[in-house]
């Protein structure tokens, strides 16, 4: 009587909804941050499954520093709009506008996400914060529980982490604390792209192959934008590039790819000699810790 | 009503969940580092980055455990601290690798690893063959009832590819193995550092002629015990949609199969009813497994809440405010009979008060010693509980997620323990 075993994609998807469910049982005002990017809409995707055919019990929340792709801002919006979801979103600006914030020397916005992201968790008395990070990532988040404590001020201690076992999540928290939740932990970037491909996701036309103008900085291909460049005697060029992440445009390179469809992509990625971060994030290259240290200062 | 990919069929690729424990010096980390570079699962700037962080150290050629041990603490301190979780796949299987530190708060760790793991990896060091904490480890795998056991003798290039070597070491292990209720272990000889046997056949071993290690993780069955087990369900939330009606219980198959037409009975309350449904967001199934998360729906209308679990009418978990079972405290702060915390149990937290403390496992010589008078950090132990609500539960050694439980500290909201239904354990001899 014995039923097939679950396929790997099957595995990882009953995962990440037992823990969307565990979190709508134990807490009062979760909230999913999404961006556009496909990390986090691979999660909205799988929290409408968790619950259908009921709508998802929580609202979204967008940390926009400003620097976005339009393509992405309209994706977005539309995909809100047509799964009827809520979202609130914490323009960077506005922290900057107030002086909350100052603009960093070298125009990147992408720690600046860290203040209003946890102004707003205060403020909406969020005690649940749905990320789409995964371990494969980087060493810092392969330490990283799937429901992690933050304290008061939004820090991380990875040497206070709860033992995480079987699958009893323990979310308890005090007043003022939240919990970072992470369903996606366990999986792969490939996961991603095949589970994208499985269930026909969409996503924002950036991740796949375009023709866009572009200038090399520190080894990437980064875009002309409000985030400043090209400077100096760096120099706007046409090529046909994808992302493989989105985020802040001053920290965000395109990769050099003629993949338009996700067989390609897949194709692409699984032949691929550098991770995802490491290939695109200039944030991640500030030094040997860089992602241990924005995390634990609140960051994702 | 699942939509496929028109381009290209999914191919379908198992998942393995399994783990890592070995002792300080046995090379578990080159191991872990040499799977995932023969798998080509490290990527160049990976590499780089373990050059570059090798180079600053003074090293001479690039250690492998960098790519490991990720956090600041444990680099600056060259010792791996937390439970890291690592992922490689192969043509025909997805891995996670739960990578568990041996020194520090080892029960914490190998325990977290086990927890989750289908199959375990135990090193050992060719020269010194089972040692003390190989005992330990494997008695704590022997408690979290790890389905599979593998045993890599590692360094077998410092002993010359010595037969003998492997032969004694196998033998005295598959002893302790029996001894600890293992019904077979598989033994591999390698050199992680050389690559023998863990991706590659090796030409030292001629006189070997079991599977690498990376063969045997790609070829073992990944059914887990409890899908022939009685069918459990906890009730995580209800899913109503008012527009249709629509009413269902949503939850994780934790074992068993679930059908339409089956006779359930809802616990801890006793209702019995019949499965009218098991949906998905894609649709109906015809049946369910263990690791299947869905939404079932019943003929009936009975009050049933988070917490609550649907079990097989025929063979039911017993309902009980009194367990005896076994802890693996995993805190600094003792425990002590008669203390107040809080016990999760599926998808239900209630109020536990510790009874009497009984024997205590001996880890160093496997086996059970007097009751001691509180536990501390990394003990195991007997215990008797109280619940202030009843809990359906099985026996941990029958059905692992409907038997285990943690315990909870109420002013801070850690966890304190790991919780099994009954003892696990049975030492023979």
């Amino acid at each position: 009587m014995t039923t097939p075993v679950l396929d790997a994609l099957d595995a990882l998807e009953s995962e990440a909804i037992h823990i969307f469910r565990e979190v709508a049982g134990e807490f009062d005002r979760p909230v999913i941050l999404f961006s556009g990017g496909k990390d986090s809409t691979l999660l909205v995707h799988l929290a409408v499954k968790a619950f259908a055919p009921a709508p998802v019990p929580f609202p979204l929340l967008h940390v926009d520093t400003g620097h976005n792709y339009a393509e992405v801002i309209e994706f977005r919006d539309r995909i809100v709009a047509e799964k009827g979801l809520r979202l609130e979103v914490a323009h960077v600006q506005d922290w900057i506008d107030d002086g909350r914030l100052t603009e960093r020397p070298d125009g990147t916005r992408n720690p600046l996400q860290t203040v209003p992201l946890l102004d707003t968790i205060v403020e909406k008395r969020h005690d649940a914060v749905f990320g789409g990070g995964r371990r494969d990532e980087e060493r810092a988040r392969a330490k990283e529980r799937i429901m992690s404590l933050r304290d008061g001020f939004g820090r991380w201690d990875p040497r206070s982490q709860r033992p995480e076992l079987w699958n009893l999540y323990n979310g308890r928290h005090a007043p003022g604390e939240h919990v970072r939740v992470f369903p996606i932990s366990n999986w792969t970037e490939l996961d991603v792209w095949r589970y994208i491909q499985r269930e026909r996701i969409e996503l924002p036309s950036i991740y796949y192959s375009h023709r866009r103008e572009v200038f090399r900085r520190d080894g990437m291909w980064l875009a002309e934008g409000p985030w400043g460049g090209p400077r100096g005697t760096e120099v706007l060029e046409e090529r046909t590039v994808r992302y493989r992440t989105v985020g802040d445009g001053s920290c965000t390179g395109a990769v050099e790819s003629t993949a338009t469809t996700l067989d390609e992509i897949i194709a692409e990625v699984t032949a691929s000699r550098l991770t995802e971060r490491g290939a695109t994030r200039a944030d991640d290259r500030l030094s040997e810790a860089a992602m241990e240290d924005r995390k634990r200062e609140g960051y994702f | 009503m699942k939509t496929q990919s028109t381009a290209r069929p999914c191919k379908q690729v198992a998942l393995l969940r399994f783990a890592t424990a070995g002792s300080v010096d046995d090379g578990k980390s080159t191991l872990v580092g040499r799977l995932l570079y023969d798998t080509k699962s490290v990527l160049a700037d990976q590499i780089e980055a373990v050059q570059r962080a090798s180079v600053d150290r003074g090293l001479a050629t690039p250690d492998l455990s960098l790519l490991v041990d990720g956090l600041r603490a444990e680099r600056e301190q060259g010792i791996t601290i937390d439970v890291a979780y690592r992922y490689f796949s192969t043509p025909t299987r997805e891995f996670v690798l739960a990578d568990t530190p041996g020194h520090v708060q080892y029960t914490r760790n190998t325990v977290t690893g086990a927890s989750t793991a289908e199959l375990a990896v135990l090193l050992v060091d060719a020269r010194h063959g089972v040692v003390e904490q190989t005992r330990r480890h494997a008695a704590v795998l022997a408690l979290l009832r790890v389905p599979r056991l593998v045993l890599c003798i590692n360094k077998i290039d410092l002993v010359g590819y010595d037969e003998a070597v492997l032969t004694a070491i196998g033998k005295d292990f598959a002893e302790l193995a029996r001894s600890l209720g293992f019904e077979s272990v598989v033994t591999i000889p390698v050199s992680a550092l050389v690559g023998d046997n863990v991706v590659e056949r090796s030409a030292h071993t001629p006189w070997y002629d079991g599977p690498t290690l990376l063969g045997h993780l790609e070829s073992v069955p990944v059914t887990p015990p409890e899908a022939d087990a009685p069918f459990r369900m906890p009730v995580q939330y209800v899913i109503r949609e008012h527009a249709s009606d629509y009413r269902g219980y949503a939850g994780q198959v934790a074992s068993g199969t679930v059908r339409p037409g089956d006779e359930v009975v809802v616990l801890p309350g006793g209702t019995r009813t019949t499965v009218t449904g098991v949906d998905t967001a894609d649709g109906p199934l015809e049946q369910a497994g263990a690791g299947r998360s869905v939404t079932i729906r019943l003929a009936d209308d009975i009050d049933i809440a988070r917490g609550d679990v649907l079990a097989a009418a025929g063979t039911p978990p017993r309902v009980t405010n009194e367990l005896d079972a076994t802890l693996c405290w995993l805190s600094d702060k003792a425990l002590r009979p008669g203390a107040r915390l809080l016990l999760k149990h599926g998808a239900r937290t209630t109020q536990v008060i510790v009874g009497v403390l009984g024997d205590r496992l001996d880890t160093d010589t496997v086996s059970w010693a007097d009751a001691p008078e509180q536990l501390a950090i990394n003990d195991i132990a007997r215990v008797s509980l109280r619940t202030a609500d009843p809990l359906p539960v099985d026996d941990y050694a029958d059905i692992r997620a409907t038997g285990s439980f943690l315990l909870i500290d109420p002013p801070t909201g850690n966890t304190l323990a790991a919780g099994l239904v009954g003892t696990p354990l049975t030492l023979a001899g």
